[in-house]
C-alpha cells in the first residue's frame, strides 16, 4: 500500500545522502592527499607508527580487563542484595559517567591522582616519595575504567535480572550455596553478556580521543587518534595523518564487525526494572565481602564527580562568568550543539520514517539495499570516529583556503551524525509502535505527508524526539573531537577553551569550567531520561 | 474520494479471480458481493476473512485479478481513494485527538473544517449516541463508545461500501447486541453495502442477509442468512459452527 513515492522514503534518501556525503568527503580527502603523495603515505608506515599502533591495542586491552572483571563481581553483588541501602541512587550515579564529558572526567581524575591533586599529599606519604601525578597509561586506565566500569556494572545487572525468579526460588529450595549458585545460575548468563561488553568497552577504549590527549602526556602514552591529532594540528604532516587514520578504520572496522557477530549492544544504554527480589539468603561473610566490593565501586566513580564539584566551586566563578572568551565559548558551544541535535534528531527521523514505510511496503522477507541502508545507516558512524572524518575534511579543504572557517559546519554535522545512534533509540521504538497503530487509519483516511505530521506523528513523538534532542545536545556539548582539530582562537566551544585553559596551567578557570559544562550536559540526560519514563507511563 | 455517493445506494463488490499470498499460505478469492446489502463473513481463525476485507480496502495489493467495486476496477486506487470505509477491531481512533477530531478526519484528512463539516459531524454524533462527548480523548471512552466514535465517523466519510472486521469482539453480549443494531440502523438509513467479519453465529443471525464462508484461504459457500441458519447450509458450515449449536438455537464458538 505504500509507494515508491511515500514521502518518508524521500526523507530518509536526502538523509543517507547527507550522511554518504560527509563521510565520502572525508574519504576524498584522505584519497587525495595519500595519492597525492603516495610514497609520502607509505614512508609513514615507520616505527613509531606501530608503537602508536600497539599502544592503541594495550591500552584497550588493559582498560577493557580493568572495566570488566570487576564489573562481574560488582554487578553480581548488586544483584544479591536487592535491598542494599542506597542501591537506587548507586545505579543513578553509575549512569553518569555516559552523560559526563570525557574532558571533565579527565579533569575530575587529575584533581583527585593529579601531581597536585587531593590525595598527592597522601599517595607521597605511603611512597616515601614525590607523587608524580597519574599521567601516562595509569592515567588513561583510570579514566576509562571511571568510563567504563559502571557502563559493565549496568549491563550484567541487566542480564542478571533477566534470570527468571523460578530459578532462585529453586535454588534456594535446593540449598544451593553462593558458589554453586555462581556456577549454575549466575555465570552461565554473565557469560552470554560477557563478549557483548566487553567488545563495547574495547571499541569505546580504541576510539578513546579526550582522555588520551589530556591525560597520556606525552608521545610514549600516544593512541592513533591522538596521533591524527597531532599530525594534523602539531607536526602538520598529512601523509602521517593518512596512514593514522587508515590504520584507524582498518582497527574500527574490524572490531565493528567482530561486534556484530557478538551480537553487542553498541549504544549500551541500559533499561534496568526496579524488582527486587527478597528469597535469597546471602551468609554473612559474603554480605560483608559483597558491601566491600560496592562501596570500593562506589567511592571509585563518585571520586573524580565529587573532585570535580570542590574544585569547580574552589574557581572564582563570579569572574569567570563576566570573561568574555567563557561567554563567547558558551554561546558558541549552545548555539552549536543546539543545531547538532536539532539535526542529529531530523536525520534519525527520516531514517525511522524511511525504514518503517519501505518494511511496511515489502511483501517478501528479503529486505533491499535501501532498507538496510536506512537500518544501519547509524553504523557508519562507529566505523569511522568523528577524528578521522574531520581529517579527512581537514585534509581535503586545507587547499581549499582558509580550514578553521569551515569549524561551525564540521562540528554540527559530525556531532549530529555521532549522535544519531543515540537519537535512533528513542525515536525508532516509539515511531514504529505508533506507526502499528496508526498506519492503515491513516491510509484508509488518506492522511499523509504535511497533514500527517502535523496531525499524528508530531503529537505522538514529541517526547522521544525531545529525549533524543536532550542526548543529543549533551553528547554534542561535550564533545572534544572535531572541535579540537578545527578550533581556533575565532571559534572555541566550551571543551576547546576548557583544554586551553588545562594546557596554560589555569587549573582553577578549568574546574570552574568543567563543572558548569558537567552541569549542564547532565541537566540534559535527566531531562532526557525524565522525558523518556514520562513516555513509557503515557503508553 | 471521488466516488462518494452521498447518501446514495450501496455498491457491489466483486473479487474477479483475485489470488495473495502471505509467506506459505496463498489465497484465491471469486466472489460477488450483493449491493446494500448486510453480509456476514465467517470462517475459521486463519482462514482468510481479515485478508478478503484488507484486499478490498486497499490494504492488501493482489498478485492477480481485480477488484471491482460499483463495477469499476479500483485495484491501482489507494486506500483512501477507494469508496470504503472500514472499522477494525481496535486502534481505530487516534489517541492523542479528542471525539471530535477523530470523526472530523473523515470529512478533511488535514482536520480543516468548513461550518457545513462541523454540523455533519454533531449530527453523526447524535446519531451515535455520542452527543456531548465531543472533546473526550478516546481514554476515556469505554470500548463501546470508542467504536461509537469509529462509526460517527462512517458516516460523515459516506462511502456506498462499509466493512466491519470484527469491531465488536472484544465488547460484552448486550453491548454487541446494541452495537450491532446501531449498524443494521445505519444500512437502513443510508443503504450502503456492509461487509462484516464475525465469529459468532448470533451476530450474523441478528443482522446478516446473506452470509459468506470463508475456509482455506477461499470462499466455500455463500448464500441468505435464513439458509444458512436453517440447519440446510454447506456441510463444512455446519461444521464449523457446530450441529449442536443449530439445533439448540444456541450458537458458540467453537475452538
Amino acid at each position: 500500500m505504500q509507494r515508491a513515492s511515500d514521502p518518508r522514503v524521500t526523507a530518509g534518501i536526502v538523509a543517507l545522502v547527507a550522511i554518504a556525503l560527509l563521510i565520502g568527503g572525508a574519504f576524498a580527502g584522505l584519497l587525495v592527499e595519500g595519492g597525492h603523495d603516495l610514497s609520502g603515505a607509505w614512508a609513514a608506515f615507520d616505527p613509531y607508527l606501530l608503537r602508536v599502533v600497539r599502544f592503541t591495542l594495550w591500552q584497550a586491552i588493559l582498560s577493557t580487563l580493568l572495566s570488566v572483571v570487576p564489573a562481574l563481581f560488582v554487578a553480581r553483588a548488586l544483584s544479591r542484595h536487592p535491598r542494599f541501602p542506597g542501591r537506587a541512587f548507586i545505579l543513578q550515579l553509575f549512569a553518569v559517567p555516559l552523560a559526563l564529558p570525557a574532558i571533565v572526567a579527565a579533569l575530575g581524575i587529575l584533581t583527585l591522582y593529579g601531581r597536585a591533586g587531593y590525595f598527592s599529599g597522601l599517595f607521597s606519604a605511603i611512597g616515601g616519595q614525590g607523587w608524580p601525578g597519574i599521567y601516562g597509561l595509569s592515567g588513561i586506565l583510570v579514566a576509562h575504567v571511571f568510563f567504563n566500569l559502571p557502563l559493565c556494572v549496568r549491563l550484567f545487572l541487566e542480564a542478571l535480572q533477566t534470570i527468571p525468579a523460578d530459578q532462585w526460588r529453586l535454588a534456594s529450595q535446593l540449598g544451593m550455596g553462593a558458589r554453586p549458585a555462581f556456577r549454575l545460575i549466575e555465570w552461565p548468563t554473565l557469560r552470554a553478556a560477557l563478549p557483548g561488553v566487553a567488545g563495547l568497552v574495547f571499541m569505546l577504549c580504541i576510539t578513546s580521543f579526550t582522555i588520551v590527549l589530556t591525560l597520556g602526556g606525552g608521545p610514549a602514552a600516544t593512541t592513533l587518534e591522538v596521533g591524527i591529532y597531532q599530525a594534523l594540528r602539531f607536526d602538520f604532516d598529512p601523509a602521517r595523518a593518512v596512514a593514522l587514520t587508515l590504520l584507524q578504520i582498518a582497527l574500527t572496522f574490524v572490531v565493528v564487525l567482530a561486534l556484530t557477530r557478538l551480537g553487542a549492544n553498541v549504544v549500551g544504554d541500559t533499561n534496568l526494572p526496579v524488582a527486587p527480589r527478597r528469597y535469597l539468603r546471602v551468609s554473612g561473610s559474603e554480605a560483608s565481602l559483597n558491601t566491600a566490593l560496592i562501596v570500593l565501586a562506589l567511592l571509585f566513580v563518585a571520586g573524580p564527580m565529587a573532585a570535580t564539584v570542590m574544585a569547580g566551586l574552589g574557581a572564582d566563578l563570579g569572574r569567570l562568568a563576566g570573561e568574555a572568551a567563557v561567554r563567547q565559548a558558551t554561546l558558541t558551544s549552545a548555539a552549536l550543539a543546539f543545531l547538532s541535535a536539532l539535526l542529529s534528531v531530523m536525520l534519525s527521523l527520516a531514517l525511522t520514517m524511511a525504514r518503517r514505510a519501505l518494511a511496511l511496503s515489502r511483501r517478501t522477507a528479503r529486505r533491499t539495499l535501501l532498507e538496510h541502508a536506512t537500518d544501519t545507516g547509524a553504523g557508519f558512524v562507529l566505523v569511522v570516529p568523528p577524528i578521522v572524518i574531520g581529517a579527512g575534511w581537514f585534509l581535503l579543504l586545507r587547499h581549499a583556503g582558509d580550514v578553521f572557517a569551515i569549524a561551525p559546519v564540521m562540528v554540527v554535522t559530525v556531532n549530529a551524525v555521532m549522535a544519531m545512534p543515540f537519537a535512533l533509540r528513542a525515536v525508532r521504538p516509539a515511531y514504529d509502535a505508533a506507526s502499528e497503530r496508526h498506519e492503515r487509519l491513516c491510509a484508509q483516511l488518506g492522511i499523509f505527508g504535511w497533514a500527517r505530521l502535523r496531525l499524528i506523528d508530531w503529537p505522538t513523538l514529541r517526547r522521544p524526539l525531545a529525549t533524543a534532542f536532550a542526548f543529543a545536545m549533551a553528547l554534542s556539548l561535550g564533545d572534544l573531537g572535531v572541535i579540537a582539530l578545527f578550533g581556533s582562537d575565532s571559534v572555541q566551544t566550551l571543551p576547546y577553551l576548557l583544554l586551553a585553559r588545562m594546557g596554560s596551567y589555569r587549573t582553577q578557570d578549568a574546574a570552574g569550567l568543567a563543572l558548569l559544562l558537567g552541569v549542564v550536559c547532565l541537566a540534559l540526560v535527566l531531562a532526557a531520561d525524565r522525558l523518556r519514563k514520562e513516555t513509557v507511563v503515557r503508553d | 474520494m471521488t466516488e462518494r455517493a452521498i447518501g446514495g445506494q450501496g455498491a457491489s463488490v466483486r473479487l474477479d479471480k483475485v489470488s495473495f499470498s502471505y509467506g506459505e499460505t496463498s489465497l484465491a478469492f471469486d466472489v460477488a458481493f450483493a449491493a446494500a446489502r448486510i453480509t456476514a463473513i465467517m470462517g475459521p481463525s486463519g482462514s482468510g476473512k481479515s485478508t478478503l476485507l484488507n484486499l478490498i480496502a486497499g490494504f492488501e495489493t493482489p498478485l492477480s485479478g481485480r477488484v471491482l467495486i460499483g463495477g469499476a476496477d479500483v485495484g491501482a486506487e489507494p486506500p483512501a481513494a477507494r469508496p470504503v470505509s472500514m472499522v477494525f477491531q481496535e486502534n481505530n481512533l487516534f489517541a492523542h485527538l479528542c471525539v471530535e477530531q477523530n470523526v472530523g478526519l473523515g470529512r478533511s484528512p488535514s482536520l480543516r473544517l468548513s461550518e457545513a463539516d462541523r454540523a455533519a459531524i454533531a449530527d453523526a454524533l447524535a446519531r451515535t449516541g455520542l452527543a456531548g462527548k465531543e472533546k473526550r480523548l478516546p481514554r476515556e471512552l469505554s470500548g463501546g463508545e470508542r467504536q461509537r466514535v469509529a462509526l460517527a465517523r462512517v458516516l460523515v466519510l459516506d462511502r456506498p461500501v462499509l466493512l466491519l472486521d470484527e469491531p465488536f469482539a472484544s465488547l460484552g453480549p448486550a453491548l454487541r447486541d446494541d452495537m450491532l443494531d446501531l449498524v443494521a440502523g445505519l444500512h437502513a438509513e443510508r443503504g450502503m453495502t456492509v461487509l462484516f467479519v464475525t465469529h459468532q453465529p448470533e451476530d450474523a443471525r441478528r443482522i446478516g442477509q446473506n452470509v459468506v464462508f470463508v475456509d482455506n484461504g477461499t470462499v466455500a459457500a455463500m448464500g441468505t442468512a435464513d439458509e444458512f441458519f436453517a440447519g440446510t447450509g454447506p456441510e463444512a458450515f455446519r461444521r464449523y459452527i457446530g450441529v449442536s449449536a443449530l439445533s439448540r438455537d444456541i450458537a458458540r464458538k467453537r475452538t
